[in-house]
């Protein structure tokens, strides 16, 4: 176990290594360097700023250079410098990560707490009435855009409440800021609940059809005792798997829903940092959520191993 | 490999079944969800060839009294604030839609299918890499890589396709891949090779086809998220820019300003999107089960 922790701890570096340098050459892939795309959109002409601008970014120097100065700062916590709020990355991005937390906290919460029991209803009940609803629920749940169900959300608050619940930057008590948080989450969840609900009920039919589920029928097990003590425990175990996928799609959605309800969390500062070609930021914003994505991966990868006996890495 | 044969099963069991539609009726009562799906896509199709045809108005002339005028006779959907027609506004950005869909969906199809076949193909350090680099792609999320791809490439039609297809590519290029390693063992591709065939022809002749029936699975389940992503990058701005109608942009132009007011320009577009995305969706799941049996649930 401990040689296979290693090991994949390694490949872990490895890919964010890797990652860095995907990174790193997509963003010039662009003709021209960042400083042309920075003067483009404002308008500047003076060609001795930008070549200030580029002594200023680096860009004269050779690329390998480049790559190792952002890489350097990136160890150290550098994460660049916001020409938009001429501030420090860190500053600005710092603040907006419990925000930005929460909100995937109680997605995730959501998406378990709909999707794994409507999948294993869905399974149990399979080609019944029941199931073919739940199926178009969750294929719907895959199929309507994150934006068009927060917009709706905001346009049932607007009716029925007659405002629009605005973000503030201090609720006053524990209630108020989980009502804060509620629709946005509940949008990305429904969402992320439609995958997870897939999942749960393939996973879940296949554990269904094994050997052991007959016998505990044979011996007189209540349905119910079959269904949700026997079999949902080896069901859920592949679920687990996907919630490094999942964590890749609950990042997807709070970009836009932290857009539509105007939420200041890390995911709308990167559509922002896009928007104002900010581009030093862009690339060190993208390479967080690429490590949090692996890094999150790697636990589920560890945590597999603790929740499943049968398996036993080879040292 | 995993060409159903409905025709000699219905032979079989009596069934009289004659050509290509009653084919396609017994596919249809088969999976009743699918043929829903085949007819939404059908439509949205249609919507977006014909668009300039069945338009009752123009997408794009502007009528200041019209501004933000509810649904009625003359305006099914509404107007916009310009006062432009929606529902014609709509039918033109299927146009928008199905391009970028189809188009993504083509473009990192054949990325993919390239990479996955040298990949699978040429084995050793060319794969190890190939792999390494498709595995860092699929760590970011589908929407940020097209966001940073669309941001850096800059707004226009050709480059929203490009962003979109590239995070596309990953996928394809492992089942092509897996699939290939797999076939390159069978007798009747060491049959090819051993009668004299060239590899690059064994690839394309043997190989590819083999690789067909996932391929167009996968392609569908891809068709229905690069709508949903063209509609989320011109939703935050960065997608197909004026004048072409597209349906993310129409929202976010609507979004926060017209809720109160004009709530039909947040409801139709909306369904416009989500109908295009959930037909696919519905048809890709039948596609799964009609051709990939050993995913079927």
């Amino acid at each position: 176990m401990s040689a296979y922790l290693v090991r994949r701890f390694l490949l872990l570096l490895l890919t964010l290594v890797g990652m860095s340098i995907v990174i790193f050459v997509m963003l010039r892939l662009v003709p021209g360097n960042i400083a042309d795309i920075m003067f483009d959109s404002a308008g500047f002409v003076d060609p001795a700023e930008k070549a200030a601008l580029e002594v200023e970014l680096g860009l004269n120097l050779p690329i390998p250079e480049q790559y190792w100065n952002w890489i350097k700062g990136l160890m150290v916590g550098d994460l660049g410098y916001s020409y938009v709020s001429e501030k420090p990355a860190i500053d600005e991005i710092g603040p907006r990560i419990p925000i930005t937390a929460k909100l995937a906290g109680m997605s995730l919460f959501f998406s378990i707490l709909f999707g794994l029991p409507l999948g294993v209803i869905s399974a149990v009940r399979q080609n019944t009435a029941l199931d073919y609803v739940l199926r178009l629920f969750s294929l719907s749940g895959l199929s309507l855009p994150s934006f068009w169900l927060a917009l709706l959300i905001l346009m049932a608050c607007v009716s029925y409440l007659g405002e629009i619940p605005i973000y503030t930057d201090k609720p006053e008590t524990l209630g108020e800021e989980l009502a804060l948080y509620l629709l946005p989450s509940a949008a990305v969840g429904f969402r992320a609940s439609a995958l997870i609900m897939r999942l749960t009920r393939s996973s879940m039919l296949e554990v269904l059809r094994q050997d052991y589920i007959r016998t505990a029928k044979a011996k007189g097990a209540s349905d119910n005792t079959i269904n949700y003590v026997h079999a949902l425990k080896n069901a859920v175990l592949p679920v687990t798997t996907i919630i490094g996928i999942e964590a890749a799609f609950l990042i997807g959605g709070l970009i836009i829903t932290e857009t539509v309800f105007n939420i200041p969390g890390v995911a709308h500062f990167l559509v922002e940092a896009i928007l104002m070609r900010d581009y030093p930021i862009v690339q060190s914003l993208v390479m967080f959520i690429a490590v949090i994505v692996v890094v999150i991966n790697f636990i589920v990868d560890m945590m597999y191993a603790v929740l499943d006996p049968r398996i036993k890495y080879a040292d | 490999m995993a060409t159903l044969d409905h025709k000699k099963a219905l032979d079989r069991a009596g069934a009289n079944i004659d050509g290509w539609w009653d084919n396609a009726v017994h596919l249809a009562r088969r999976y009743p969800l699918g043929a829903i799906g085949a007819m939404m896509v059908v439509v949205f199709v249609l919507a977006a060839v014909f668009a300039d045809v069945i338009s009752p108005h123009s997408p794009l002339t502007t009528n200041a009294d019209r501004s933000l005028a509810p649904p009625d006779l003359s305006m099914l959907f509404g107007a916009d604030v310009m006062g432009r027609d929606m529902l014609s506004r709509i039918l033109h950005g299927a146009r928008i839609s199905l391009a970028v869909g189809i188009g993504s969906t083509v473009l990192g199809g054949l990325i993919g299918v390239s990479v996955g076949l040298m990949s699978g193909y040429l084995m050793g350090w060319v794969d190890l890499l190939t792999q390494r680099v498709i595995d860092i792609m699929q760590a970011l999320p589908l929407l940020v890589m097209a966001l940073v791809m669309a941001a850096a490439l800059g707004p226009s039609l050709e480059n929203t396709i490009i962003a979109i297809s590239i995070p596309l590519v990953p996928q394809v290029a492992r089942v092509v891949r897996s699939n290939t390693l797999s076939l390159r063992e069978m007798p009747f591709v060491e049959a090819a090779r051993a009668g004299g065939m060239s590899e690059w022809r064994v690839a394309v002749r043997h190989v590819l086809p083999n690789t067909m029936a996932p391929l167009i699975v996968l392609g569908t389940a891809q068709l229905g998220s690069a709508i949903l992503t063209e509609a989320s990058l011109s939703f935050l701005g960065l997608g197909v820019p004026e004048p072409y109608p597209s349906w993310g942009r129409m929202l976010s132009e609507s979004a926060a300003e017209y809720v109160r007011v004009a709530p039909w320009l947040v409801i139709f577009p909306g369904l416009a999107i989500s109908a295009a995305v959930f037909g696919t969706n519905l048809m890709g799941d039948a596609l799964r089960d009609i051709l990939d049996p050993r995913e079927r649930s």
